[in-house]
């Protein structure tokens, strides 16, 4: 006869781990990467090779050092790599990734206790180091043969507008992963059926930011016209930071409004610096800000379990 | 004679403001763009450091203990204006970049956190002779992290190009975010070379006991006096005042 197993719960397990969920986010980042090398070039894969290389030999370099349990086989530097190439131009000289990787990964991932510790978004963080760093290379955006020079969000700021399918199949000038609507898009939804991101943020993002340019444009005066909201939507990183910056699960909120808020908040933020700053985007200081406001909006939005009232809840 | 030199060695190297106590924290960070407006302020800041600590000892015992605070801040006060008045005259350069953190000296801990540890309780000669130790120790860490950063950050030195074409200077440094990077790594640095530091001392210093911070059994805080867990903190009337007395206890010991 065969004895019973005594063990503790949960006794049903779902199988997930971090490697899968970040197998996935990969997955799910390859349309957009595609497109990326396909406009932009050999340097666009460059690029993303020495950020990925750059990434996954920091952790694996500082984890050996420090004597620490090597974990660069849970994939998570190498989306950080992925997701910091996705925000750079093809144009950056090699070292611009090499930095960025060893800035997102050593000070704002590790130092603050590796996976799941940071506090930020770390490839976001290493992409504003190097924007405030070393702006004029950072801004520095690719020419492309024979299409518009001119990023869509700078074409429309000075009153142009852009061709819808361009901005679909991403044949426009932009960082390496953020040109194309269409691939994100299919990336999205591969995640959303996964079920490895909640739509909840990357929607109101995208709603949020769309209704605040709206209404600062309008406030100072300047048309809305559809195409214009389309370019702000679809034309500039919203798309791609909505989806696979705002979702982040350490550095977002769990809860269900806490999500919504973050979502708004990030919205507006990006709005008040598009509309309002010198500069085209501000998707990725908007998040980063956001994601400061985590733990507070986390306290906010604390669900009360079923049957506690408030009063019991402040006498803890 | 020994005394006085050992009041230089423990001001420069012993308990630096900034490295060791972490005093000052605010000129540190702010005004270290480059070595030359570190080795500026921190003269200035050693200057009046200096002649506060004398004026103090002097004036120790007509001092009442009741009303010292303000008595020593007229003072500090006095040599922070002449200090003032003076770089305005003659350097104005340096003036214009370090701007207001001039004034801003009269409310930096280190001067007030050594007129109350040392200077109220020692001889005069002694403590102009600490006033200097604490004021050398304090350029020398300013000019290092200027150091640092002036080099990082626009790939020269005391304003002279060292890193010229093949170096792109990282602009973040001169910044303020570059302070702290710098001044992290400089620490970091110094706990690794088991120097002392507030940070690494844990006899003396924070021993990472975060959940007890400020509490009966942190290490730094209220040692002394344990406080009920529920009731609101007392206050100090100057934020020099734990550090102050945990140098006073230092010197007691000695």
């Amino acid at each position: 006869m065969k004895t019973l197993n005594v063990s503790l719960s949960p006794h049903i397990r779902s199988g997930g781990s971090t490697t899968k969920i970040m197998l996935d986010v990969i997955i799910a980042l390859l349309p957009a990467l595609g497109v990326g090398f396909y406009v932009f070039g050999w340097r666009a894969l460059l690029v993303t090779a020495i950020s990925v290389a750059s990434c996954v030999l920091t952790e694996f370099l500082y984890e050996k050092l420090m004597k620490l349990p090597v974990t660069i086989g849970d994939l998570s530097a190498v989306v950080t790599g992925l997701i910091l190439a996705v925000n750079l131009y093809s144009t950056a000289p090699w070292w611009i990734p090499l930095i960025g990787g060893v800035f997102a990964i050593l000070i704002v991932k590790m130092l603050f206790g590796g996976i799941g510790q940071n506090f930020m978004n770390p490839a976001l963080a290493a992409r504003c180091f190097l924007l405030l760093s070393f702006s004029r290379i950072m801004t520095d955006y690719p020419i492309l043969d024979g299409m518009t020079s001119a990023t869509p969000l700078s074409i429309v700021r000075d009153g142009g507008t852009v061709e819808y399918l361009d901005l679909l199949f991403g044949t426009h000038s932009g960082t390496i992963g953020e040109t194309s609507a269409l691939a994100i898009l299919i990336g999205a939804l591969y995640l959303f059926i996964r079920r490895v991101i909640s739509p909840r943020a990357p929607l109101t993002v995208i709603g949020s930011t769309v209704a605040f340019v709206a209404l600062f444009t309008l406030i100072k005066g300047e048309p809305v016209t559809l195409n214009f909201l389309a370019v702000h939507a679809f034309g500039g990183g919203l798309l791609v930071g909505a989806v696979f910056m705002a979702s982040d699960y350490a550095t977002t909120p769990v809860t269900f409004w806490g999500q919504i808020i973050f979502g708004v908040v990030v919205g507006l933020l990006t709005a008040v610096m598009r509309c309002f700053s010198s500069s085209f985007e501000g998707m990725s200081f908007a998040i980063l800000i956001a994601n400061l406001l985590t733990p507070m909006i986390e306290k906010w939005t604390y669900p009360r379990p079923f049957g506690v009232r408030k009063e019991r809840k402040k006498a803890s | 004679m020994k005394k006085l030199l050992e009041r230089l060695y423990n001001g420069v190297f012993k308990e630096n403001p900034t490295f060791v106590l972490m005093l000052g924290m605010c000129p540190t960070l702010a005004v270290t763009t480059s070595a030359l407006n570190g080795l500026g302020m921190g003269l200035s800041t050693a200057a009046v450091l200096m002649m506060s600590n004398l004026i103090i000892s002097l004036l120790r015992k007509l001092i009442p203990d009741r009303v010292r605070m303000p008595a020593y801040i007229v003072v500090v006060a006095s040599f922070v204006t002449i200090v003032d008045l003076l770089m305005q005259a003659y350097v104005r350069s340096l003036y214009a970049s370090l701007g207001l953190y001039i004034p801003l000296i009269v409310v930096n801990c280190i001067i007030l956190g050594r007129a109350e540890a040392y200077a109220s309780k020692n001889p005069p000669l002694l403590s102009l002779f600490d006033g200097i130790g604490m004021g050398l120790g304090f350029t020398v860490a300013l000019t290092l992290i200027g150091a640092f950063r002036e080099i990082l950050g626009s790939g020269s030195i005391f304003g002279f190009t060292i890193l010229s074409d093949w170096y792109e200077p990282v602009a973040l440094m001169v910044m303020a975010p570059g302070a702290f990077f710098v001044l992290a790594m400089l620490t970091a640095l110094q706990n690794k070379l088991k120097a002392p530091s507030r940070t690494n001392d844990p006899d003396k210093f924070c021993t990472g006991n975060c959940r007890h911070c400020m509490d009966a059994t942190c290490s730094i805080g209220n040692r002394e006096k344990p406080v009920v867990p529920d009731e609101p903190e007392a206050v100090p009337d100057s934020p020099a005042a734990p550090a102050a007395e945990a140098s006073g206890r230092k010197e007691g010991e000695q």
